[in-house]
């Protein structure tokens, strides 16, 4: 699914979040929202899924107007900052959730979703933590639970908020691949945050320079190194 | 000389031994004094007389009438100010809004208002004074001295225990899970009865039990609206009262001694469902 984002601007009361921003992101590809703190990744990735409404503009779903469609109707699979796993419920309940909260008619047999959820513990490799609880998981684990959660409903786009960002180095790069991976083979569009420009340059195809509220550059991590826009991306991608 | 004194071997956090011993002797103490022997004596001066006359005292129609209009109101006001107080905290804990702390004060409102200011205050918002009650009373409506105004006196005082309870939890859970339950596809409606309801569960509870200790013990306002008509509006608390006023001692120590053992058997409730869920407990504190 092809993503077209249209002078989307947010005000949070006076805070400017977002100015007017444009961007187009082909079907299938990967991408990178790079910045500092406080640049309007997270809100631009919010606005997205549905969770916050723009101020002002518009963001098009395979060319359909999607500014006014509910987050469910969205099929957003959102890999939050903090991982928001339900804690009261084990691995497997929470992977299960957005399957058993199909409308009756769509949702799958139980026999399926045992099949699907295995499938996918399988996937993150992490076959053996059906029946564990979020807070007997290391955070690596808990990563990994949210994306196969994010998964289960087959999403039409893949958002992840710094997916990486509390993990230590190695598990960091084990990520890295195993997301790259899931994405080569799903095909799903995906759009990542992130404010290491490392991450940046190595994952995505395609990386989404911002500040203060702006895009600053858009391009292939090699065009950004080559020929940074501004003496912003050079200073933060230098670094 | 060695450095690993018992006393050092232990948590870094630890008092030296005379605080502690004097912190809990003096805990110990003061519940022996303060909470213990008052309660050790309702129930001996129940059954002062012995068993039969204890029951016998409970058995008298105008105590089982206070009983039953006791248990009637905490059985309206108790679920009534938990689906508000639920509400409330809602709206606290995961709307932003304007006038959101002043939204928190009132909530208190009835932890700082007198229950017998309270009391008063119906009494003149719906008695004979006032035009309300002038239209209510034409109209064959009795507020005051009956069942409907000790309900709102009630439901005034124990307002605030569930909202109280649930506003920390809920502003403490944040809305992720609940937003992360929307993207998954799950109704709103869906999300409060699998994400938020189980979340917060424990503080619920607490809250419930509570408001139902207070429901049931409220004297003040309850006194005041009710008029404490024998046998028609009073409650157990008010019962007691009387029954004392009028050397009724074993009518009036029995009948409190009932109402010490709701209190009790909330608490041991309480405890035994936190023992019984404490791993579940324990499992769902993230962090
Ligand atoms: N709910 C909100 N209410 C008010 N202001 C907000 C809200 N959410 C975000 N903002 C403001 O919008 C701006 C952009 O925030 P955003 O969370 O999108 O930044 P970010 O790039 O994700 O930063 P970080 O890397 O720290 O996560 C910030 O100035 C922030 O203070
Ligand atoms: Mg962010």
């Amino acid at each position: 699914m092809n993503i077209d984002i249209e002078d989307l601007a947010k005000e949070f009361g006076p805070e400017r979040a977002l100015h007017p921003v444009s961007l187009s992101i082909p079907s299938g590809a990967l991408i990178a929202l790079l910045g500092p703190s406080g640049s309007g990744k997270t809100t631009l990735l919010r606005i997205l899924a549905g969770l916050e409404f723009p101020t002002s503009g518009c963001v098009r779903f395979d060319g359909a107007d999607a500014t006014g469609l509910s987050i469910q109707a969205r099929r957003a699979g959102f890999v939050f900052q903090n991982y928001a796993l339900f804690r009261h419920m084990t691995v497997f309940e929470n992977v299960a959730y957005g399957l058993r909260a199909k409308p009756r008619r769509e949702r799958p047999t139980r026999a399926e979703i045992d099949r699907r959820v295995t499938r996918l513990l399988e996937m993150i490799q992490l076959p053996e933590i059906g029946s564990r609880y979020p807070n007997q998981l290391s955070g690596g684990q808990r990563q990994r639970v949210a994306l196969a959660r994010a998964l289960a409903i087959e999403p039409r786009m893949l958002l992840l908020d710094e997916p990486f960002g509390a993990l230590d180095a190695r598990v960091r790069k084990d990520l890295r691949q195993s997301l790259r991976d899931i994405h080569d083979r799903t095909g799903l569009t995906t759009v990542f945050v992130t404010h290491d420009q490392e991450e940046a340059m190595e994952l995505a195809d395609l990386v989404v320079i911002m500040s203060m509220g702006r895009i600053e550059q858009i391009g292939k991590p090699a065009d950004i190194r080559a020929r940074p826009v501004s003496d912003f991306v050079r200073a933060f991608t230098a670094a | 000389m060695s450095d690993f004194t018992p006393a050092q071997t232990g948590r870094a956090t630890a008092e030296p031994r005379p605080v502690r011993y004097l912190l809990i002797g003096g805990t110990t103490v003061f519940v022996a004094l303060f909470l213990f022997a008052p309660l050790l004596t309702v129930f001996t001066e129940a059954l002062a007389d012995g068993w039969r006359s204890a029951l016998a005292a409970l058995s008298l129609p105008d105590a089982r009438a206070a009983a039953r209009m006791t248990l009637s109101i905490a059985a309206i006001a108790v679920p009534l100010n938990a689906i508000f107080g639920l509400a409330a905290a809602w709206a606290i804990a995961k709307f932003d809004f304007s006038g959101k702390a002043f939204l928190i004060t009132l909530i208190d409102l009835p932890f700082s208002v007198s229950p017998v200011v309270a009391g008063l205050m119906l009494v003149l918002l719906f008695g004979a004074n006032s035009s309300l009650g002038v239209w209510l009373m034409a109209n064959d409506m009795r507020v005051v001295f009956a069942f409907p105004g000790i309900l709102l006196a009630t439901l005034f005082v124990t307002f605030p225990f569930v909202a109280r309870e649930l506003i920390p939890v809920m502003i403490e859970q944040g809305r992720t899970e609940e937003e992360a339950a929307l993207t998954l596809g799950a109704s709103g409606w869906r999300t409060f009865l699998t994400v938020t309801l189980p979340n917060i569960r424990w503080a619920l509870l607490y809250g419930v039990l509570l408001c139902n200790a207070r429901a049931m013990g409220e004297f003040g306002a309850v006194a005041i609206v009710s008029g404490k008509i024998r046998g028609k509006t009073a409650t157990m608390p008010t019962m007691v009262e009387m029954f004392y006023n009028e050397y009724l001692s074993v009518a009036a120590f029995s009948l409190a001694a009932v109402l010490a053992m709701l209190a009790l058997l909330t608490l041991l409730l309480k405890t035994l469902l936190e023992w019984r869920h404490a791993d579940l407990l324990a499992a769902t504190r993230l962090h």
